[in-house]
């Protein structure tokens, strides 16, 4: 075909025009949260003492960290989806949760006697919080994925990975609410694992399925 | 259409006036960024291979035209349409499994003047003609059309009947001219 004839074609179909990107992201994001609060009240709820927990910082730190993988996560998956010059991607932003993460292991290290580390770090619930995270996390991955394929990312792979720890963190929020094991050696020890996983997966559905 | 009229502003203010209903506007964007388009796609995909420049502007319009909602108004539209076709430059060395760098300061490069689609584009169409024939007709093709064969001496190099040269000759012909005919 000329170009010239395709110029023509693109032309006469201007008036078919679709959302921004951002907001089929949003919706995606408040789906994601809807759908992981949805299976954890049907499934295993959230802890029982929850009133009593809030009122520890433990607990409460936990909810700093995840929301923090969400912020900087959704700030990368954002701008995944539209193309920009240079190829400048602050991957590195994804590492603020994980600071505060070392911070808060620092805050406990220190009030904790050596003899309580390693069963603060191994916990109550290792095999659980591995397989509740991502369980949580693969509904929201697909939205996410999806919400990524209505943008025009240039680097797919890249935005497939911030989808999925995007999925994590929404995952590991809700997940924090049932989890009993509190102590910032615990969340360090397991919770990255399953966040990771997801992030992994997110990277090769962004590579075949965020092509466009 | 001259290069000095597709500035940034002119074809901000083409896409903002398509995005708001203006069909007119629209297709004059199309033309501007075909051609600069062509041009860094001139420049990107070197002599020898069989990646068409005009295909990468042809699939970076119809990206722009799919993927229009993600340009947003307050930014620079010369960056978004260029990492476009770079990305589209990309997809297509890399669906011929090679490798290609493309850097980034491609934006200077396309504020000279456009190249127009044309001849340029005539020998490496035939050329991926012929190297989509068949393994047999792709041999006798070279052998008679390019190398200047007689079909006697084809038929004996490749050991072949008069008559199969003959045959395979036209057919691949047939299929060359179909296919040329049908991009065109």
């Amino acid at each position: 075909m000329k170009t010239d004839d395709l110029i023509a074609k693109l032309g006469a179909d201007n008036s078919r025009r679709s959302w921004s990107p951002a907001a089929t992201l949003l919706i995606a994001v408040a789906v994601s949260a809807i759908v992981a609060g949805s299976m954890l009240m049907l499934t295993i709820g959230v802890r029982p003492d929850i009133g009593a927990a809030l009122t520890t910082w433990r607990f409460d730190f936990k909810f700093v960290v995840t929301l923090t993988v969400v912020a900087s996560a959704y700030s990368l998956l954002h701008r995944a989806l539209f193309p920009r010059s240079g190829t400048h991607f602050p991957l590195w932003l994804l590492l603020a949760g994980p600071t505060l993460l070392l911070a808060g292991i620092g805050v406990e290290l220190i009030g904790m006697p050596e003899a309580g580390w390693a069963m603060a770090a191994i916990g109550k619930n290792a095999v659980f919080c591995l397989t509740v995270i991502p369980a949580l996390g693969i509904v929201p991955l697909g939205l996410l994925v999806w919400a990524l394929r209505q943008g025009a990312p240039t680097r797919p792979t890249l935005g497939g990975f911030c989808a999925g720890i995007l999925a994590g963190g929404i995952a590991a929020t809700f997940y924090a609410a049932n989890c009993t094991d509190d102590s910032p050696l615990f969340v360090a020890t397991w919770y990255p694992i399953g966040v990771v996983v997801l992030g992994a997966v997110g990277a090769v559905l962004g590579r075949y399925a965020a092509r466009w | 259409m001259g290069s000095e009229t597709c500035t940034e502003e002119r074809l901000a203010d083409l896409m903002r006036a398509a995005l708001s209903g203006d069909d007119a506007a629209y297709t004059a964007f199309l033309r501007c960024a075909a051609d600069l388009v062509r041009r860094m796609a001139r420049r990107r995909v070197g002599e020898g291979s069989t990646i068409l420049p005009e295909d990468i502007v042809q699939e970076t319009l119809l990206a722009v035209h799919l993927k229009r909602h993600t340009w947003r108004a307050k930014e620079p539209i010369l960056p978004w349409l260029m990492s476009i076709a770079r990305y589209k430059i990309v997809d297509a060395f890399r669906r011929r499994g090679q490798r290609v760098y493309v850097s980034v300061d491609d934006l200077a490069e396309v504020l000279a003047a456009p190249v127009k689609e044309g001849e340029v584009d005539d020998a490496r169409q035939i050329e991926r003609a012929v190297a989509g024939l068949s393994h047999g007709q792709q041999r006798v093709v070279r052998a008679i059309a390019i190398e200047g064969r007689s079909i006697p001496e084809t038929a004996n190099a490749l050991q072949m009947k008069e008559t199969a040269v003959r045959v395979a000759f036209h057919r691949g012909l047939a299929t060359i001219a179909a296919r040329i005919g049908r991009q065109t």
